[in-house]
């Protein structure tokens, strides 16, 4: 309010006093709707802005969120349907023939022979991914293929088709996204040695050990060889290879892990939580 | 643009908050929703394979 002779008392010049101030008036409407013309311009570009960041942040944090939640329901109905036909058909496998009395020695289980089981069609639930390191709400479908908008997009992960299925000696190679549509290997970089790694089936859960983190070129199909980047040897064990990329947002390189197959926990309707091991407990036994 | 709407509102000052509160919350519900996936399908997200 920098009008000057405001307060000038009534006298001869009132009438040009008013016409002064009726023209400061209009001048300050004036200004005032180029203002607001500025303003709005303004106001929108701010809008555009925080628009642009919230997108980044749903993108980040809320899809994780609604996809990790969606897919562990899937994965908790998908658990307790197997768990239903495990009962309903008692013993579907008689893998393990009970040769020796129940010692006494409360001992790891004897290793045996895992299933390997048939691949499922295209775009199909292959089994489930559990990671304890990455919380006991981990709990994600794998699918058959790696297709970009039936598989991955959808948050799954997806099964590289040309690789071996858990349990098969060779290499069984899953990929998904690290950041966006559920990030489902957002925290690959942050497993651990000696870390483990499921894949529950109808027939159980297959154990495996993480064991080291590698950085390739995308063309670096090496990976994905029986004996990952040993294309000439041939396999004796069973591994697991995720790819992701990397650096996190973009795909200029792959990040490997690794993992070797340690033991198979078979379904069992007569066993707690239906034999599954018990690091797995709270995520598969969610809705028990 | 958001004075008008500021003005716009009937009520005191705290009805007014508590109606910009409920519209704030329905945007962003419309935006999670509907629009940011939408918006999704047009931007290519980073591969995630090695080329087979």
């Amino acid at each position: 309010m920098s009008v000057g002779p405001e307060t000038a008392p009534p006298s001869p010049v009132d009438a040009e006093g008013r016409r002064a101030r009726r023209s400061a008036e209009r001048r300050r409407a004036r200004s005032g709707r180029r203002v607001s013309i500025v303003g709005v311009l303004g106001e929108l570009l701010i809008t555009a802005g925080v628009l642009v960041l919230l997108f980044i942040g749903w993108q980040l944090w809320f899809t994780e969120l609604t996809v990790g939640n969606e897919l562990k329901n899937e994965a908790t109905q998908q658990n307790q349907e197997w768990n239903e036909q495990a009962a309903q058909t008692p013993k579907p496998t008689p893998s393990s023939t009970p040769t020796d009395e129940p010692s006494d020695e409360p001992t790891e289980p004897a290793w045996q022979e895992p299933p390997v089981e048939a691949a499922p069609a295209n775009a199909k639930r292959l089994g489930m991914l559990i990671v304890p390191r990455w919380g006991a709400d981990y709990y994600r479908t794998i699918a058959e293929g790696i297709g970009v908008s039936d598989v991955l997009n959808k948050g799954k992960l997806g099964h590289y088709p040309s690789t071996a299925m858990p349990g098969a000696v060779g290499n069984f190679a899953i990929a998904a996204h690290r950041m966006g549509h559920g990030g489902s290997l957002h925290h690959i970089n942050e497993l651990q040695l000696g870390d483990h790694i499921y894949v529950e089936t109808a027939s159980g859960w297959y154990e495996y050990e993480f064991r080291n983190l590698e950085f390739v070129h995308p063309t670096g199909i090496g990976v994905l060889d029986p004996v990952p980047q040993s294309p000439e040897t041939p396999a004796t064990e069973r591994y697991i290879t995720l790819t992701s990329c990397n650096p996190q947002y973009t795909s200029n390189e792959r990040i490997i892990a690794y993992g070797v197959f340690m033991q198979f926990f078979p379904r069992d309707a007569n066993a707690a939580n239906f034999g599954a091991p018990d690091e797995v407990a709270a995520t598969v036994g969610g809705a028990a | 643009m958001y004075g008008a709407l500021w003005r716009i509102l009937p009520g005191p000052w705290w009805v007014r908050i508590v109606i910009l509160l409920v519209l704030l919350t329905a945007v962003l519900a419309a935006l999670a929703f509907w629009v940011f996936p939408f918006v999704q399908t047009f931007i290519t997200t980073p591969e995630v394979t090695v080329d087979q």
